[in-house]
């Protein structure tokens, strides 16, 4: 069974600092705007703020009500309005709406927008078109990263995915440059940076700027190394149904900012009820990196100790019960409620993933990642389709059977989203276009039409850009070879040996010993190798983009920071993942934080 | 195995107090104690400046923080990290908006002086736009200098600053222009094209795709209007104003298929939410046909229109036909509606062909295990689910289902091919005395013409 605590573990920089830092700065900001005020909140912040800050902070600086935005008219009689949102252009609309509304109707009111975590010249540029730029203030809240766990940050952008990856905008670069700019004036400098993927490249970069011209830092440093990894190096692993405990929790009830709803099948009451899901809950602790198959053995023998543990109540005279009671019971109370929450979890997770042929999912996944009968695999994905079960899934299968194979045969790709679009709806022919711009899903070409739309072009432009449309295009019709790739980094373990789950032999585990994650395969590489060297035909498959910079020299006295490495992942990163960098810092004697930019659990829609 | 021990945990009685309802629901708004700010900027401000052997990052030294002297405030703390435009108190901005430090566009501010921001160059220019702080954008105004400002932007990766130096080109150029010089410039034109998607410009955005030679973004830019538009009928129009657009030849037929879809779904819904028919009052309808996907709507009108000529849009054939769909996906949904209905005599003749000698004889094109799952989800009786577990072609398979399904002949009659007696004596013990399937196995068991394996 799991140890979460393993001896001799390094000590974690406190990362609570960066939420003391966080809501300080936001109390500033709010006594920006002295007296009473209303304050919205875009959805999405409510969560990140819940941990940072609570209402009594908020009403201790004359917030009065609290409104969440929803983009539709307001009922507020207060003078002062206070917008704490995300720079989006929707919203800044909205918000100029509400402005020329009550110009119209002579109400005077003050406005402050609070960008969190930075402004954007084109929100601004709305409330100047709108002519309200002036009567709305705007400051930025540089709420940066989220501390989710122990060793877990966020910057809790779900957009970052889409934005740059799919829209090509690179809006988040900086915040991410920034980010990193801020750890290190809080925990000191980095020995070292590695990175591979475009967007890595200009983060790093975008945060070497700011070190350029920002104050000297030289204290001890709290974390070794950073290691720098863009969403679409490894698109496979989030395409993979998850196993872990935690990860099977995400799929099901989705994690949501560390915390998760379980609905009335999991409390066995008429009620939901929001648990957060970190390091603080003891059996959670136990449970979430394992594979499922375990987690139930070990939460009957839990239940059993408890059990046990309740008996000893009987036969106690009254000063030994008043012990009881004051010592363990609180204890055991807590870890028997838990404990009924999660085998209700898991409960339901056993229902659910029979109903759903969850064996013969994941049969069929292990087979493309194995490249190992891949007709049968087209077969199943197809009457998946045709039986209208989870659009999800049967999209995640499409995608994965495309990038293990280098695109789908043109007559394969036809049929299928035809299939797709029969049983899903017509307009999800939107999605499969956005999933062929991202690379995820494509039909495999001679190279014809790229030439048809470069000569298109061409007939619009002189020679020389051409040819830079032609690189542009080129690298949008980059391969995934992930088979060669597989085979260098041996990320499938040759099949028909047996995998005991209960004592894993490697990261492969997380995905039942079928798989292991191609992003923390490759960070393990790196740092074992201290750099790319000898990994060149493994970078030219990932179409290169990747750097190691030296910094600091390391202290002479080697500390536990050495041991420490920060791993970013432009484009968010799976529980799988995490679980796996978990166990490779338990055998490399390496701790791994984990910074992400949001939990991805690939949702491919419109 | 879970079952017990959920069991066990739920058994052991304690008596729940409010109290502990608390320590798991425990989630909002529960932080820290405030105060501490001193305690942090304390520790901030003592990290700064202990040594110089640094070779990374490289480091200017001038330490900012440190510069402020005792007066350690909250704002202090803030104003070192942060631009200043942001450090105007709400009322001072209030009431001399004039003043402004900076703002996104053509505007001079008045305290930097205006010789200082206007002459800058293009690097220069966007270094302060990145900061934040005042520039002015005014004095690009040849198209050279216009671009090595946009250039400039792309080379320091800020996708906001790209965007601000964007929205000044597009006031100050034509888009025939810009539009040029933007094909050259992909990363720009990505910019350009997300910013415009979040405006809202979808004629600008149409023109432009249409000038980059990029038509069939365009058709799929302006399909997609259609998820805006409620009404029904008004949908249908729309869709129909897309026939011409320049789709691929896939795309072309794909969206031919939801104008089809949408115009039937329409007649069927007019014609079915007063339909009056026994199917309708024996089996509600609980939602409206519209929208579906075109399963659903085959689903549907198996449900409700099964037996209708192909004459009319809302038979089976017709939809089938019209939107060619496979003899596999067909009996599939076929099968779920009629299994539902429990018109097992449909499911019966889905499957029945009839060979040249006009023998029938039953066929799929998907698996009979799959056909047995989707009749024992509809509660089929045993007699009916026999009949198809018998026709599984994997002997395993067959067996499997037999047993999971209870059909024992077929799993009398496999141990006997099989020749397996003792499993026969086992499966004998689960069945009822005196039942004819026990019955038959006492007789199998008594034949003594028949070799057993074991």
């Amino acid at each position: 069974m799991a140890h979460t605590e393993w001896r001799d573990a390094p000590e974690l920089p406190d990362f609570s600092l960066l939420k003391r830092l966080a809501r300080d700065q936001l109390i500033f900001l709010l006594e920006q705007l002295p007296g009473k005020k209303d304050l919205f909140i875009d959805a999405d912040l409510m969560s990140p703020l819940d941990r940072i800050a609570n209402v009594t902070i908020l009403k201790q600086h004359e917030v009065d009500k609290l409104y969440k935005v929803e983009l539709k008219p307001i009922v507020s009689s207060s003078d002062q309005l206070c917008f704490l949102i995300r720079p989006r252009i929707q919203t800044v609309k909205w918000i100029s709406d509400l402005v020329n509304a009550d110009k119209v109707a002579g109400r005077f009111r003050r406005y402050k927008i609070i960008f969190t975590p930075q402004k954007f010249y084109a929100c601004e540029t709305v409330l100047e078109e709108q002519g309200v730029y002036g009567d709305v203030t705007t400051d930025e809240w540089n709420f940066y990263i989220l501390p989710l766990d122990d060793d877990i940050l966020s910057l809790e952008l779900p957009e970052f995915f889409r934005d740059n990856f799919l829209e090509g905008d690179q809006r988040w670069v900086t915040t991410a440059g920034s980010a990193l700019h801020l750890l290190q004036s809080v925990y000191g400098s980095f020995s070292k940076v590695y990175g591979i993927g475009r967007c890595a490249k200009m983060v790093y970069e975008s945060w070497r700027e700011l070190m350029e011209e920002g104050e000297q830092r030289t204290r001890q440093p709290e974390f070794a190394k950073v290691f720098l990894v863009d969403r679409d190096v490894d698109f496979v692993t989030p395409l993979c149904s998850q196993v872990v405990y935690e990860g099977l929790v995400d799929d099901l009830f989705r994690i949501k900012c560390g915390s998760v709803e379980f609905g009335p099948d999991v409390t066995s009451s008429d009620k939901s009820i929001k648990v957060m899901l970190n390091s603080q809950d003891k059996v959670f602790s136990e449970i979430r990196n394992e594979h499922f198959s375990n987690v139930f053995g070990f939460l009957s023998q839990k239940a059993k100790n408890l059990q046990t543990a309740y008996d000893k109540r009987r036969g106690m005279d009254i000063q030994q019960m008043k012990a009881f009671v004051s010592d363990e019971l609180k204890g055991l109370k807590q870890e028997h409620r838990l404990l009924s929450l999660h085998i209700g979890a898991s409960e339901s997770m056993m229902k659910k993933k029979t109903k759903q042929d969850f064996q013969e999912l994941l049969k069929t996944e292990h087979s493309l990642l194995e490249g190992f009968e891949i007709r049968e695999c087209i077969t199943y994905i197809e009457e998946h389709i045709n039986r209208q079960v989870s659009m999800i899934d049967s999209l995640r299968l499409l995608c994965l059977l495309s990038i293990t194979e280098n695109g789908l045969l043109s007559k394969d790709y036809r049929s299928l989203k035809a299939q797709y679009l029969q049983s899903y709806g017509i307009k999800h022919l939107l999605t499969f276009a956005n999933l062929r711009q991202l690379g995820l899903l494509e039909e495999q070409q001679a190279g014809e039409t790229l030439t048809v739309m470069e000569s298109k072009v061409g007939k619009l432009v002189n020679d020389k850009t051409v040819g830079k449309l032609t690189d542009a295009f080129s690298s949008l019709a980059k391969k995934s070879n992930f088979r060669a790739l597989s085979k260098r980094l041996a990320l499938v373990p040759k099949s028909g040996e047996e995998y005991d789950l209960r004592v894993p032999r490697d990261m492969a585990y997380v995905f039942s010993g079928a798989y292991i994650p191609l992003s923390c395969k490759l960070i393990e590489q790196v740092l074992e190798r201290d750099g790319w060297t000898g990994l060149e035909e493994v970078t030219r498959m990932l179409n290169g983009q990747e750097f190691a910079v030296t910094g600091a020299p390391n202290p002479r006295n080697k500390t536990d920071a050495q041991r420490i490495v920060l791993v970013m992942f432009l484009g968010g990163c799976t529980f799988s993942e995490i679980s796996a960098l978990r166990f490779l810092g338990k055998e490399r004697d390496t701790y791994y934080v984990k910074q992400i930019e949001y939990m991805v659990n690939i949702k491919l829609s419109i | 195995v879970l079952k017990e021990s959920k069991r066990a945990v739920n058994s052991i009685l304690v008596d729940d107090d409010d109290e502990d309802e608390e320590d798991v629901e425990r989630v909002s708004w529960s932080g820290e104690p405030v105060g501490s700010i001193s305690w942090s900027v304390k520790e901030t401000a003592s990290s700064i400046r202990s040594g110089s052997e640094q070779s990374f990052p490289k480091i200017d030294t001038t330490p900012s923080l440190s510069k402020q002297g005792s007066g350690y405030s909250l704002s202090s703390l803030f104003k070192a990290k942060s631009k200043p435009g942001a450090f105007q108190s709400f009322s001072e901005s209030f009431s001399d908006t004039s003043s402004r430090t900076y703002a996104p566009e053509l505007r001079k501010p008045k305290s930097d002086g205006k010789d200082v921001v206007s002459d800058l160059s293009p690097e220069e220019t966007v270094r302060r736009m990145q900061k934040g702080r005042a520039f002015s954008l005014e004095k690009f105004r040849s198209l050279q200098d216009k671009l090595l400002l946009l250039d400039e932007a792309v080379a320091v990766y800020d996708g906001n600053v790209i965007t601000a130096v964007l929205i000044f080109l597009k006031k100050s150029l034509s888009k025939e222009i810009l539009f040029r010089e933007l094909m050259a410039r992909d990363v720009a034109l990505r910019h350009y094209v997300h910013y415009l998607k979040e405006m809202g410009e979808q004629k600008l955005l149409v023109e432009l795709l249409k000038a980059l030679g990029r038509t069939e973004d365009m058709a799929l830019m302006h399909y997609k209007e259609h998820l805006n538009i409620k009404d029904e009928s008004r949908r249908r129009d729309f869709l129909k104003s897309c026939l011409s657009l320049p789709f691929s030849q896939d795309d072309a037929t794909h969206v031919q298929d939801h104008y089809t879809l949408l115009e039937r779904q329409i007649i069927i819904e007019a014609s079915d939410k007063k339909a009056v028919a026994e199917i309708f009052k024996k089996f509600p309808r609980k939602a409206s046909i519209l929208n579906m996907p075109i399963i659903t709507t085959l689903y549907y009108s198996c449900f409700y229109h099964y037996g209708e000529s192909e004459g009319t849009f809302s038979s089976p054939s017709n939809i089938r036909k019209t939107f060619r769909i496979s003899e596999k996906q067909y009996i599939l949904t076929a099968l779920g509606a009629r299994a539902k209905l429990k018109s097992w005599f449909d499911v019966d003749s889905l499957f029945n062909t009839k060979n040249w000698l006009g023998y029938t004889k039953k066929r799929s094109p998907i698996g009979f295990h799959r056909v047995v799952d989707i009749l024992h989800k509809n509660s089929a009786p045993v007699q009916v689910l026999q009949e198809y577990v018998n026709l599984i072609d994997n002997p395993d398979l067959k067996l499997g289902g037999a047993l999971k399904y209870k059909c024992h002949d077929i799993v009398i009659n496999t141990y006997r091919d099989l020749k397996d007696r003792q499993q026969l004596i086992v499966y004998r013990e689960k069945l009822e005395r005196d039942s004819p399937e026990y019955r038959k196995i006492q007789e199998l068991l008594n034949n003594v013409q028949i070799r057993w394996k074991n």
